[in-house]
């Protein structure tokens, strides 16, 4: 095992140092930082090309300057752009974060939803809802995202502040939605006719009631969960996620779960008065999401029984799911004096903070997610029909294996197939998928930051580019690659992990 | 994924037997003779292939290859007067869409702020997309299956060295190299700058083709050849090739299809396709400013290059289906029952055994 580690870490190592040196060839070739000055009218241009040339040591060799650009990198500078004079070292600690921001959350989002949605689709292969999916991951897939950013910046922003300025859906459009969402909740789960009505009518009544609430109570204006919403929702999640990974018949699993619930919503009370107290950080919001996982994790060990792990992770998922509607119940709190302080249109289109901001943490957060909102979503709509193609195709294949039909016939039931044999072989192939595509977004991010203005590595590569500054597009290459290795040494890791017939040291 | 289609009228009693139909169908055909078949009843590839077909040509007649001119009045460059008011469309929709009657008029998808004719733009936009997506398919095929089938059949040091500079161009996004290689060469033409995007496009070709390699070297008739005195090279492109040739069209399609949106997202960012020459990234890049006042001016060349995009990854589908040996059609669950229903109690008897998907689709 470190065996094997070392020796990718080594030959990793040796990839990275003959890449950056291609690149940085390639990229010396195709910038000119002389352009401008050899199509300047200025007297002294003979004078001023030398002292760049000088300045920029491009009478040297590129080979020597990767060497010596190498060189200073050991020491750990990496350099100065030249045409700003900053150093590139700050440059790239501004963006790296804008950028994880970004990435971290399309990612997540993107996973989430579509291995949901592609493994559904893959049970019901051949239904009128795999069809749908399958036409628009095609569509998605073809999309141009630079095409669809403009789109959103456009309609989605721009149009949404619109919107709430006098936020009112026409009832019509509710009453449509609502149909929709309950004819696409019954193509999901199927069954026979009577079951599909049944799931179309619950479905529909619930988004209906949902918009309904959202639209009488002036919701727009003065977004909230608060205590009875936490109860419904967490009680939702506890029931959904007991039922799918436990099974509803496994008592102590939804206990656990509504027991987490419980305690979650009279924990709201106290949170607000702590969350009013302390100064709060990033630091501190990831440790209290550690208590509450712990918590739950805790919860179902206390109900015991013999298969107490079970109900130890749906106590630990249902707490999470409680910990963030709290966490967002708290931002959606500073909603108000937000709203007023950005003039009334708080979904921006450029950059990632409003400048001169201040506020407290929570403000912070709102105005790091307001910004998220566009760009996360144009790298989402792309990623999402990539992992539901994965997802489609993995469950498909797996669902096909003779051990599922031993399963079967062994008198599992249908749910305890889908979870136990199929599901989890299925995320084998996209666990190794996973880390690769993340460098995949990165590039995404590229496309997506330039169009939005957020100030991300992607913009610091195109902007240098174009600027001809070749310290800032090294710098970026040298993060990317290393990340990309990286991220194939933990695919390689996390196959080895979860499937127990690949063996590293062989 | 292919859509169900029944060969013959319903009602005939070879119909319901799923086994005979198969076949049936397959029988006395060579594996070309199949895999046509099975793409041709492939609905959506073949409406793709028909969109994409008319759309190619309306591009190439309308503005004109080259020297050639073309039917359409306007040229992409010409500038001439406004015709409506701040240069919106002329094209307008029949009475019954809401429109004021259906006509073409002279400037269908309107004008920019100095009168160019944006028909005119991006058909010529959809030339170069479509060339570059072409050069960009054959540069990194040729690549890729060099670069795979020497790995994949040689082995040994020579496999590990391949992959490794195939590592080499994977470590950074193809955006990222693009753009460096882009800056560099879109400046020179568009052709320079297709060749040199398949230049670095060729990688997951080359994992693939090697992959297939690696598995069909070891069969039989690699044997059997190489024993009836077959030298390397007949047996690459002889023997495996053709046996590897529906993984390497699927593939090959599918690249052409991401080509064009990295090819649209270059020019996008300024490291493409420059003028004179025209790109469907370029004109959106150009137009963007003006989504509020002139939305048609942006709405154009992208609802193209989704159409591009989309019918080549809808062949693409069409052709994965047609060349899997594994797929079977499956008739849906309503036609099985219509098929049993028509006739008589005795197929009536027959249909759970022949459904085949009861267990597996269908299961919750």
């Amino acid at each position: 095992m470190l065996n094997f580690l070392l020796r990718r870490l080594a030959a990793g190592l040796v990839t990275l140092f003959v890449a950056l040196f291609l690149m940085y060839l390639l990229v010396e070739a195709s910038i000119d930082p002389l352009a401008d000055l050899i199509e300047s009218t200025a007297p002294n241009k003979a004078e001023l090309i030398a002292q760049r040339t000088e300045q920029l040591n491009l009478d040297v060799n590129p080979v020597i300057r990767f060497f010596w650009w190498l060189g200073a990198l050991f020491t750990g500078d990496l350099g100065v752009a030249w045409k700003s004079g900053q150093a590139v070292s700050a440059q790239l600690t501004n963006a790296i974060g804008s950028t994880i921001e970004l990435v971290s959350a399309a990612t997540v989002l993107s996973l989430l939803v579509g291995v949901a949605v592609g493994i559904v689709s893959a049970l019901r292969q051949y239904s009128a809802f795999d069809y749908v999916i399958i036409f628009f991951s095609f569509l998605l897939y073809s999309l141009p995202s630079f095409w669809v950013a403009v789109l959103l910046k456009q309609w989605g922003a721009i149009g949404f502040n619109d919107f709430l300025r006098d936020p009112l859906i026409a009832w019509p459009v509710i009453i449509g939605l609502s149909l929709v969402v309950g004819l696409l909740w019954s193509l999901a789960i199927g069954g026979t006719a009577t079951r599909r009505v049944q799931v179309f009518a619950i479905a529909a009544a619930a988004n209906l009631a949902l918009l309904a609430y959202v639209q009488l109570t002036g919701w727009w204006e003065r977004p909230q969960i608060g205590p009875v919403l936490l109860a419904l929702l967490g009680a939702g999640t506890a029931f959904a996620v007991a039922g799918v990974f436990a099974g509803l018949h496994n008592r102590r699993a939804l206990y656990t779960g509504m027991t987490v619930v419980a305690i979650g919503v009279v924990a709201y009370f106290p949170m607000q008065v702590l969350f009013d107290q302390v100064t709060e950080s990033h630091w501190l919001t990831a440790g209290l999401a550690l208590v509450t996982v712990a918590v739950g994790y805790g919860v179902g060990r206390l109900f015991g029984g013999p298969d107490w792990r079970l109900s130890a992770r749906t106590g630990a998922a249902v707490a999470l799911v409680m910990g963030t509607l709290i966490f967002v119940d708290q931002v959606m709190q500073v909603w108000g004096p937000y709203f007023d302080a950005l003039g009334g249109r708080p979904i921006p289109t450029f950059g990632d903070r409003t400048p001169n901001l201040g506020g407290n943490y929570w403000v912070q957060v709102l105005d790091s997610y307001t910004h998220l909102i566009l760009p996360t979503a144009t790298l989402v709509l792309i990623a999402f029909a990539s992992y539901t193609r994965y997802a489609r195709s993995s469950m498909l294949e797996v669902m096909n294996q003779d051990y599922v039909r031993t399963a079967r016939a062994k008198g599992l039931p249908e749910r305890l197939v889908i979870v136990r044999h199929g599901f989890r072989n299925a995320l084998i192939p996209l666990a190794t998928i996973v880390p690769i595509d993340v460098i995949t977004l990165i590039g995404g991010a590229v496309i997506t930051e330039n169009v939005f203005g957020r100030p991300g590595m992607g913009q610091l590569f195109v902007r240098s580019l174009e600027q001809a500054e070749i310290e800032p597009v090294m710098a970026y290459l040298l993060v990317v690659a290393a990340l990309a290795i990286i991220a194939n040494i933990v695919a390689d890791l996390v196959y080895a992990a979860i499937d127990p017939r690949i063996r590293l040291d062989a | 994924m292919s859509t169900p289609t029944t060969p013959q009228p319903s009602g005939q009693p070879e119909e319901r037997l799923e086994n005979a139909i198969e076949l049936q169908d397959v029988a006395g055909l060579s594996q070309g003779q199949i895999v046509r078949r099975r793409f041709f009843r492939h609905k959506g590839a073949m409406v793709g292939l028909a969109v994409l077909a008319l759309t190619a040509l309306l591009a190439l007649t309308s503005v004109g290859v080259g020297p050639v001119p073309g039917w359409w009045q306007w040229t992409p460059g010409q500038t001439g007067a406004v015709v409506n008011p701040g240069g919106s469309p002329t094209l307008s929709m029949p009475t019954w869409l809401g429109g004021e009657g259906f006509a073409i008029g002279d400037h269908p998808f309107g004008q920019d702020e100095i009168g160019r004719d944006i028909f005119a733009r991006v058909m010529a936009g959809v030339q170069t997309s479509l060339m570059v997506m072409v050069i960009i398919g054959g540069v990194a095929a040729i690549i890729g299956v060099a670069v795979g089938a020497t790995a994949g059949f040689f082995r040994g040091r020579t496999d590990t060295l391949l992959m490794r500079a195939t590592d080499l161009v994977i470590t950074v996004p193809t955006i990222v190299i693009g753009a460096v290689v882009g800056k560099m060469a879109g400046t020179v033409s568009g052709v320079v700058f297709a060749l040199a995007l398949g230049l670095i496009l060729w990688t997951t070709l080359a994992r693939l083709v090697r992959g297939e390699f690696l598995s069909l070297r070891e069969r039989e008739f690699v044997d059997a050849a190489r024993v009836a005195g077959a030298g390397n090279m007949r047996i690459i492109f002889k023997h495996i090739l053709p046996n590897a040739i529906g993984t390497l069209i699927v593939a090959v399609t599918l690249l052409m299809s991401s080509a064009i949106l990295l090819e649209t997202a270059l020019s996008y960012l300024g490291f493409g396709i420059v003028p004179p020459e025209i790109s469907l990234g370029q004109l959106i890049n150009e137009y963007q400013q003006a989504f509020s006042t002139r939305p048609w001016l942006f709405w154009w060349p992208g609802l193209f290059i989704v159409i591009i995009a989309l019918t080549i990854n809808f062949i693409g589908d069409g052709l994965r289906d047609a060349f899997d040996p594994r797929q079977k059609r499956i008739p849906s669950e309503r036609k099985m029952a219509k098929a049993a229903a028509a006739d008589d109690a005795a197929a009536r008897a027959r249909v759970p055994s022949v459904r085949p998907d009861a267990g597996v689709g269908g299961g919750a």
